[in-house]
This record gives C-alpha cells, structure tokens and sequence, in this order.
C-alpha cells in the first residue's frame, strides 16, 4: 500500500509538469497578450510591465523560475488582471469556496444517488423502479445552465425563500442552491450506477445465500450488499470530482459565489496568465490527490485488491 | 483672463451641512428636497465585472472609477448635471494664457486616519500615475489633460520631477498645461490625478488597497471587499463634509449575468441594475417608476479597415456608403436595443454640451430612400448578385453585439446582397485583431473622456493610437488642429463630421444610454450627468409611503 | 463532464470476455436480445426521428435559418408565438429568426459533435489501446502510463483555453472534445486486446509472419467492435452535454450557425421575458436525444452483456 501511494505520487510530478507545459506552449501561442489594451501602452510602461512579470525573459526560463517560486515558496505569481492581487490571494479566495459548495453538493449526490439506486434495485422492474430511472435520466439530461436560472426564479423571484445569489462567508442559505444546480448531474449517475451494481450484487450468490437463509431484507442489504455494490460508485467519484470542478463554472456565473469557475473562465477572456496557470496546476493537483483517495478507499473496502 | 471658479454650488454642500442632519431617527428629511428619509440609508448595486484594480492611479474602468470616486476625492468633483464644483480645492486661478492652473485646498481635509490633506499628495499622486515604474496602464490620461512634458515621461524619455505639477505650499497646487484646454478642471475629477498616500502604499506595497490598510480621503472607507463577489464601502468619519453625506453604506454586487442580476433586483436584493438589450419596452410598462433611461455619453458604429491589409471592395467610397445606408438604425434603437438609445448618422454623442449635429443628407432620407441609394451605389462600384461582396464582421463576445451583427448583417444580405460572415472574439483577441488591422470590419464603441467634441473626432485623426480603421484624410487633421487653438471650434467640428460622413470613414450605428432598473426610493441620481459620474454621498434613500 | 463511469468501463471489459466464450452467435444473439428490449427499441425509433428531423426537417421549414423578420423583432412575446399559419412553427428566436429552422439546424450540429467526437475517441482510443495492448512489455507500460497521466489533466480547462486562444470553430471542437474522451477508450480497447492477443487465430498470423501492425489492424480491431460500439454509444451524449456547456461559455459554433446547447443557453437566459418557447423547443430536442442515446446503450450492453439484469 505504502510503495503504491509513494509510486501514485511519483508520477504526479511529471503529470503536474506536463500540465504546466500544455498551459505555458497555449498561452503562449495566443494572439493578443495579457496588457492588450484599447490604448496600447507607452513603451517605456510596457517594459515595465513586462519586467514586473518576468515577461521579457525567454520563455524556457519564465517557465523554469514559474517552476522553481512553486515548489520552493508554493507562490504562484501576481496576477496580471488583478493589479492588487497575487494568484495566491485569487486561490485562497476561490478555492474554500468551491471546495465548500463542492463538498455539500458530493454529501447530497451520493446520499440521495445512493438511496435513488438502492430503492430502485430493490423494487426492480417495479413504478419505483422506473421513477428513480427517470428522475436520475432526467437530472442527468438537464444542463445545469438550465437548472440555474429555473431556481433562481422560482425560490428567489417567486417564492423570496433564498438570496439570489453571492456567498456571504459560505452562510447555508446561500449554498443551497449552489449544491441544487451542481449536484444533479452527478447524483444522476451515482443513481444508475448503485442501481446496476446493487442489481448485479442483488443476483450474486452470497447474498441469495443470505435471503435463504432467513436474514430479513434490510438486514441484508446494510450488512452484505451495500459495501460491494458500493465499488462502482467509488470509483465515479474521481470524474465526478473533475464534472464538480467544470460544474463550478456555472455556478459561479449565475449565484456570483466568486469560486473558482468563475476566476478561471475570467482569466481565461482576460488572457491572465499567471491566474490560468495557478488554478489549472491546482486543479490538476487536487484531481490526482482525490483519485489517490479514491484508489486508498478502494483498497481499503475491496480487500481482493493489492497494490 | 483671470477667473475664479464659481463657488455656487460649494455653498449649497455647506448649506446642507448647517441644515444639521438627524438621520438616525427615521423620521428625518432631505434638507433640500424635503422627503422624508428612510432608516435604513444603504444603497447596492450590481456591477457585471470584478474590478481589475481599485487604486486610483491603476483604475481603467468605469465601474473602478465608481468605487474610487467615493473612496477617495480630488481637486474638483462634479455635480448632478457635470458641472464642475469644488472637491478637495476649495477653487481655482487660471492664468491669462490658460496654462497655469493654481488650485486652493481646503484646511479641513482629512484623510481616514486624520492625517491632512496636502497639495504634495496630489504632486505624488499625478506623479505616480506617470511614473513608468508604476506601470499604470491609465497613464495615457495625463496627455489628456495636458500637463507639461507628461507624454515624455510616460514615455520614460524624462525624468518624473519634469512634470508641471507643484506644490507651493501645503495648500496651495499649481498644475501647468502645454495649450489652453477649457476642460482641464474636469479632469482633475478623474481617479488618475487623485492624491496619494505614499507612505501607505509603501509600507503596504500592493496590498495597501486591502481593507486592512487602505487609507482614504473620500466620503466613504473600504470595509469588505471580497473578489468576484462584493466590495462594501461605509461612511468615512474623517471626511470634512462627512454631516451632509446620508447614504451610510454602499455595497457592489459583482453579477456576471444580467438576467441574474435583473431577477435579483426583481426580489428586492438590488437597489440598481442594468436591463438586458429589448427588455426595456416589458419591464417600463410594468414598473413604470423604476425603468429609467438617460443619454450616456458613448457611440456605436462599426469601422472599416481601410489600412493595405484591408479588403480591397471596401476602399471603395461608394461601397462603404452603400453599407452605411443599408443599416437600419431605426430597427436597431427600436427593436433590438429598444432602450432609449438614439440612431446616429454622425460619430460625436448628440447631448455632449454645446455640440450641435450637423445636417447630414443620410440622416434626412427615409429608409427606403437609403436602400434605394445603397444598392445604387453599391451596383455602381459593381457588386451584385452575380458578384456578391463577402465581407467578415469582427465583434467582442457579448449578447447584444451579436443581436446587432445578426441584424446588420440580415439587412446587408436583404438590401444589398451582400454575403456577411460574424466572428466573435474575446476582448483581448478582439482588441488586437483590431490594432493589427486584421480584419474587414469591426464592432467599435468609443465613450467620452471628458465633455467636449473632441474626445470623439480625435479618432478620425491620422495620428490617433484609436484610429483602428487607419482612416485618413488631410482635410480633418488640419481642421482637428485649428480646433485646438480655435475660440469657437463647433463649426469645425460640425466640418470633420461632415467630411468623414462623406467619406463613410465609419457606420455611426447609435448613441448609448443608460437602461436601468433603479428602485423608486432611490432618489438624486444624477441622469444628467453625461460621463455618469455619480458620488454615492450625493445620494439617499427615501422612505416607502 | 459527464464522463462515462469507469464501473461501465469494466463491466463492459468483463461482459465483451463472456461473450467471447460464446463464440460466433455472439452478434446474432445480441440482435434478439436487443429487439427484446423494448426501451431500447423505442428510443432507438426516437433517435432514428431525430435523424430524419435534423437532416431532412429543413425542407419543410418556411424560412432560411438566417433570416431576420424585422417586423417581428421587438414583438417577439406576442407575434414571434409559435403557429403553423406564419410558418413558424417553433416560434421565433430573440432575433426575428426562425426558431423550427434554427432548431433542425442546431440538432444536426449537436448530433454531429457528438458522433464525431465519439468518432474521434474511438479510432485513436482503440488504436492506442490496441498498439499498447499487443505489443506489450515497456511500450505498454510507457503508452499506458501516459493515459494516467492525461487523465489527471483537467481537459475541460485545457480546451476553454484553446478555444478562448485559438479561436472558435467547429473543427476545433469537434478535435477538442474528441481528445477529451479517448483515454478511457484506450484502456478498455487495451484490456480487450490482452485477452485478444493470446487467440489462436493471432498466434497463427504471427506465425505467418504478418506485420504487427497488420495484425492490429486486421485481427484485433474488428475484435473489438462490439465493445467499441456499445461505449461509443455511451460516449456521444456526454459529447453534447460537453458541447452544451462550451457554448453556454459563448464559445461554441460561431454564427449564424448554432448548435442545441447554443439555442438553449439563449432560450434560458429569456425564459422569464414570456418567450418559454425559445427554451421548451430546442431543450425538448435535446433531452430526447440524450434520453434515446442512453437507452439504446444501455440496450446494447445488456444485449452484449449474457448477465441477466
């Protein structure tokens, strides 16, 4: 276990620094640079500029120094935008609350997911059955930019329950809809894929053994089903972490929560280097670590597999 | 001609103090207007975008300038309807040549932290703006004013101390200007010239916009600003004329969407946002009290890229008038934008003060006349339906930009034949397809510096860094530079409209105007001011009846 | 995005290997049991209606998709309402255009991303996957390594930024998305293949002396079809629920051509102005399409899958 995380680990670095290279080769290939303005800059400004970023250096060495202020100070830069901001300050701003959002919206996609598929494995081929199939199609089907706008009107505009939006500290009337429109998708496919694996685990011999001999239904399936059925989910959760990320995006749009979907596709219009780079490495860096976790937790539930 | 700025409007702010106000109580009134006030005195509005800085010498945008406009206080302010009156400077001497403007400051400036108020903070602050180092990319808004020797050291050709700025005394400032520019004063309300607290930002380098350190000498202090999602701003004891301000609390929601942002108002969270393009019509039906339109001093039109890398049909005078002619400006200010905008014929906003538009002959015609003329002229230039002109329409990303370029490009395709492609691009794409000339033609929208005809015609100048189509013509920058020195510039200026309408330099498509949903209880907003440079202390909350 | 989930992935590696055992039948009884399912039947009827709107609609539609009726711009709450007489028949969009012609429009694009991108996964995933698969030794390992390394890029990210600086066009979404979702197939065509390559029937073109890549290409492939298919068909509605979003980020197929996502992204943004039809059309388009996909892959892993469910 221990020489599969270190050796998970390991090829992280490379991952991390091939995505600094894809990012570097992308931005650097563009039309039109960070201080592109309506008024083109003064020269004399313009070198300055550039100096203050490290701009005017060749480019193998912007990105080794980018390289070396990450690993030796964890600094990702000023951003270029944002005069009186670093990248640090956009990534301790968005982050948290991403991450919030983010972790309610999993709490609720896999407990109702869950509990969707478990029912509807249950009662296979039954109304239940169908219903939880449909809801989770229908969910997963719905595009979240749809989703937005719909519980804005209905639980700000008509109803006056909820604030329209903004974070206020991450309060928990302002997260409600945030977790809404975000976990949907992926509640969805939590849903089909517990309800397949509960069937499939529902079939197999052990738990047919089980209902043989005597033990009641709720008994069997807490005690013996779930954890089994419970694998394939696992592992979804590494994508659905990287669609939670993506999903932030409109979230961010439409209930202004300045996460970090918002600072991304910002940065990305504004051509702000430094901000794109920082939050592309971290999120990168973060999907692995939650795939590490998922990989950990599935060693540790599945006890066929050894590392 | 020695003249002392009026001190009118000065004596009405200290009028205003004496009345003495208890708004604490609730039942207090307006000294001026007389209505009574509510309790709960904060404003909110929605901005669309985080600001890309908020400290006064690096603002490049408006809704910066907003927040700078309240945070801190230069020479002059401006009133309702954009006049000039006294801000920090009680008042100004001009010299007789117009070049040597001496301001006065007043004793009892403060900023946040007590300290005064002195004219070395505002030489520090214009200095600072042009300072190279500090890499403001707003420092081009010193060779708009005019200060002596301030585009050479912007251009890092000389030293900072070269400047025509000087402090005679703690109170006392003399600003020297290179020509006699009526609208100098004015430009001492912009952001870019407002003091600065050098020993702040030096102990608290880029961070001393934070909340924590920001020190300010406006009506108002930062106390929350958390990016992408508000910045609040609260009452500034220290301000010297704190007693008349009543608004106690300002707050900027950052809104990406505006229809969110629309529905949000709708539920009571927003006293002020903007209306999404056509909705004006619904929403003033239904809220007849809150839907307001007023002139905003911007225009729209579209340029041509008339430099080498151009398309060759379009150097051709009679296509660009052709293509002119076709757009139906009516259909755009009515149907697509439908918020009070105006259509244009000519490029300088029609309610810029003391500007009056010239007689154009397109403006006359009726539409079917135009057509009828467009698609003479563009047969003549020989284009037709065996030969269709294709041409390439470059806008910035935006809602509305493309509903205009559907638009335009249908009746170009209706009238003319003409085969229009769209190319959306991001702001910063955009931008430099246009100052490379790479492209056929481009959305373009150009919005006021300051009051005056000429922040406009500048652009039709061969020496513009703005003429992004490379328009040139002799005749205008020989009129652009009598104008300069000229007592009365307006027929001048009517003559460079003309000349570049003759020459279709560009389609002038419509001026702007501000569409806005602003709860009724939300009184004073200055629709007069043409730049809409508003001051939130000038505003109050009424109480609902 | 929503990215097929890896437990289908195995479930389908496991499933294709039992169905192997069978031997030839393997097509032939997947027909029936596909046709038995009735879900999977109706939505392939669905997908097959969708087809026909999207390719042949435009034929019945009254007016070009690009057309501008200005009488009715401005007026759209109340004379752009859907009606067979004024020929708009879905209504017009916020523009004065045609919505039904736009719509049959925006479900070709829509259809078209999908099918392409999908395409796109499967040919250099399951070339990639096989070349590893059968080679074998170091190159596998150092051809699957990368597929672990990509896949803990987050793509979505990568592809805003090369839409946003390269500009917008639909070859490069098509591209885009298509390189977002071939890793996985590379990993399921790998595992395939590894089961693949020990047949006699390889061994006997190895022994023939066939070029390897021939082999791959000749024997292992078409092998592996059956697989390939029922995922591909997995793949194509999260290609457009990716497209969807790129173009709610403004950033999908330029004008006057659209795509669903585009026409739902503007009917959303307008459903509070009373013009709901501008969402209701093309989002019913939409979510029919994905529906359809969804059961008939789901149909065709069970008709490939013995397993009974």
């Amino acid at each position: 276990m221990f020489s599969f995380i270190v050796r998970r680990i390991a090829v992280a670095i490379p991952t991390l620094l091939i995505l600094i290279l894809i990012s570097f080769v992308l931005m650097f290939a563009a039309p039109g640079g960070p201080f592109t303005n309506e008024r083109p800059l003064p020269e004399a400004v313009m070198n300055n500029v550039m100096e203050r970023y490290g701009l005017d250096d060749p480019y193998p060495v912007q990105m080794f120094n980018y390289v070396k202020n990450i690993v030796l100070h964890f600094d990702f830069g000023p951003s270029f935008q944002y005069r009186d901001r670093t990248v640090n300050d956009v990534i301790a701003q968005g982050f948290p609350v991403t991450l919030t959002y983010g972790f309610w919206s999993f709490v609720v996609a896999i407990g109702v997911g869950v509990s969707l598929g478990v029912a509807a494995a249950i009662r296979h081929n039954s109304w239940l059955d169908y219903l939880a199939v449909g809801i989770s199609i229908g969910a997963q089907v719905l595009p979240n930019f749809v989703m937005a706008p719909i519980l804005l009107l209905v639980f700000t505009l008509w109803l006056g329950w909820l604030p329209g939006g903004g974070w206020n500290g991450g309060q928990w009337n302002y997260v409600i809809m945030p977790v809404i429109a975000l976990s949907t998708s992926y509640m969805a496919s939590i849903a089909r894929i517990t309800r397949s694996s509960m069937l499939e685990v529902l079939n197999s011999g052990f738990i047919r053994t089980a209902k043989a001999k005597g033990l009641p239904m709720r008994r069997i399936i807490w005690r013996h089903a779930l954890k089994p059925a419970m694998l394939p989910v696992l592992s979804y959760l590494g994508p659905a972490f990287v669609a939670m990320i993506t999903g932030s995006v409109v979230v961010d749009v439409y209930f202004s929560t300045g996460g970090i979907g918002q600072f991304f596709v910002n940065s990305a219009f504004n051509r702000d280097y430094s901000v794109i780079m920082g939050i592309t490495i971290l999120v990168g860096a973060l999907t692995i670590l939650f795939n590490l976790l998922v990989d950990i937790a599935y060693a540790w539930i599945d006890p066929k597999i050894r590392y | 001609m020695t003249f002392k700025a009026t001190l009118l409007a000065g004596t009405a702010t200290a009028l205003i103090a004496l009345a003495g106000m208890a708004v604490a109580d609730g039942h207090a009134t307006h000294p001026v207007t007389g209505d009574v006030l509510a309790s709960d005195q904060s404003f909110t509005y929605r901005v669309l975008d985080d600001f890309p800085s908020i400290d006064p010498q690096l603002i490049q945008d408006v809704s910066g300038s907003e927040v700078a406009r309240d945070l801190f206080e230069g020479l002059m302010n401006e009133d309702a309807e954009g006049n000039v009156i006294p801000g920090v400077a009680t008042g100004y001497e001009v010299s007789e040549d117009g070049l040597v403007y001496t301001f006065t400051l007043r004793e009892d400036a403060k900023w946040s932290d007590g300290v005064q108020v002195t004219a070395q903070q505002f030489v520090d602050g214009i200095k600072r703006a042009a300072d190279p180092a500090t890499a403001s990319e707003y420092a081009w808004f010193l060779g708009v004013t005019g200060i002596v020797n301030a585009e050479a050291v912007t251009a890092g050709e000389m030293p900072v101390d070269a400047l025509g700025v000087r402090a005679i005394d703690d109170l006392t400032l003399e600003i020297t200007i290179d020509a006699p520019r009526p609208y100098f004063p004015q430009t001492t309300t912009f952001p870019t010239l407002f003091p600065a607290r050098l020993d702040v930002i030096e102990a608290n380098g880029d961070d001393w916009t934070d909340p924590a350190n920001i020190v300010s000498n406006g009506a108002y202090v930062l106390e929350e600003y958390v990016p992408q999602e508000r910045l609040v701003r609260v009452r500034n004891e220290m301000y010297w004329n704190n007693d008349a301000t009543i608004i106690d609390q300002v707050t900027a929601l950052i809104i990406n969407d505006e229809n969110a942002a629309l529905t949000r108002y709708l539920a009571g969270e927003l006293d002020m946002t903007d209306i999404p393009a056509g909705q004006f019509p619904r929403l003033s039906e239904e809220y007849p009290d809150q839907a307001i339109s007023f002139p905003n001093s911007c225009s729209y039109y579209y340029m041509f890229n008339l430099s080498d890398s151009g398309l060759e049909a379009l150097q051709d005078v009679r296509v660009r008038q052709a293509l002119s002619m076709a757009v139906d400006r009516d259909i755009i200010v009515d149907n697509v934008l439908a918020g009070g905008q105006r259509a244009a014929y000519t490029f300088t906003h029609w309610a810029i003060p003391g500007w009056e538009v010239p007689d154009i002959p397109m403006a006359n015609m009726t539409q079917a006349e135009r057509n009828e003329q467009a698609k003479a002229l563009i047969a003549e230039a020989g284009y037709g339906e065996d030969n269709p002109l294709e041409v390439e329409i470059v806008y910035n990303t935006s809602d509305s930009h493309r509903a205009i370029a559907v638009a335009i490009s249908q009746m170009w395709k209706q009238t003319l034949g003409v085969e229009a492609t769209l190319a959306n691009q991001e702001w910063a794409t955009y931008l430099d397809t246009r100052g490379e000339q790479n492209y056929e033609i481009a959305r373009g929208g150009w919005c006021a510096d300051y009051a005056e005809p000429s922040t406009y015609l500048d652009l039709f100048t061969t020496t513009s860094s703005y003429n992004d189509g490379k328009y040139s013509n002799a005749e205008v920058d020989a009129l652009m530079q009598e104008a300069k020195l000229s007592e009365d510039p307006l027929p001048l200026y009517q003559r460079v409209e003309e000349i570049a309408a003759a020459d279709a330099a560009i389609i002038p498509i419509y001026h702007y105007a501000s569409v806005r949903m602003m709860s009724a209880n939300l009184e004073n907003w200055p629709t007069e001011n043409l730049l809409q440079n508003w001051y939130s202390r000038d505003l109050y909350i009424s109480a609902s009846e | 995005m929503v990215l097929p989930d890896k437990a289908t992935a195995d479930g389908l590696v496991q499933a294709a290997h039992l169905a192997e055992v069978r031997g030839r039948s393997l097509w032939a009884d997947a027909r029936i049991r596909f046709f038995r399912n009735k879900a999977a039947v109706g939505a392939l009827i669905v997908l097959t209606l969708v087809a026909i709107f999207a390719f042949f609609g435009g034929f019945i539609a009254q007016y070009e998709r690009d057309f501008v009726d200005f009488a009715l711009m401005g007026a759209n709450q109340t004379q752009g309402v859907p009606s067979i007489e004024t020929g708009h028949y879905f209504g017009t969009d916020s523009s004065g255009r045609d919505l039904y012609a736009r719509t049959v429009q925006g479900t070709r694009i829509s259809l078209l991303v999908g099918i392409v991108g999908a395409g796109v996964a499967v040919i250099v995933g399951t070339l990639y996957g096989a070349v590893a698969g059968y080679f074998g030794g170091r190159i596998d390992s150092i051809m699957m390594r990368t597929v672990d390394v990509l896949m803990s890029i987050p793509f979505m990210f990568v592809l805003i930024l090369m839409l946003v600086i390269f500009g917008r066009s639909i070859l490069m979404l098509f591209i885009g998305i298509g390189l977002i979702s071939w890793l996985d197939m590379a990993r399921i065509a790998r595992g395939q293949t590894l089961t693949i390559k020990n047949k006699e029937f390889v061994e006997a073109a190895v022994a023939t002396g066939v070029a390897p890549m021939m082999i791959i290409l000749r024997h292992i492939v078409p092998n592996l079809l059956g697989i390939v298919i029922v995922y591909a068909t997995l793949l194509v509605p999260g290609m457009i629920i990716t497209e969807s979003f790129i173009s709610f980020l403004g950033l999908g197929v330029q004008e006057p051509n659209t795509s669903l996502g585009a026409l739902i992204s503007a009917g959303a943004s307008q459903m509070q102005y009373g013009v709901i039809w501008q969402l209701l059309f093309p989002l019913f388009f939409f979510i029919i399409t994905l529906f359809a996909f969804f059961f008939v892959g789901d149909g065709l892993r069970d008709a490939l899958d013995p397993k009974d469910r």
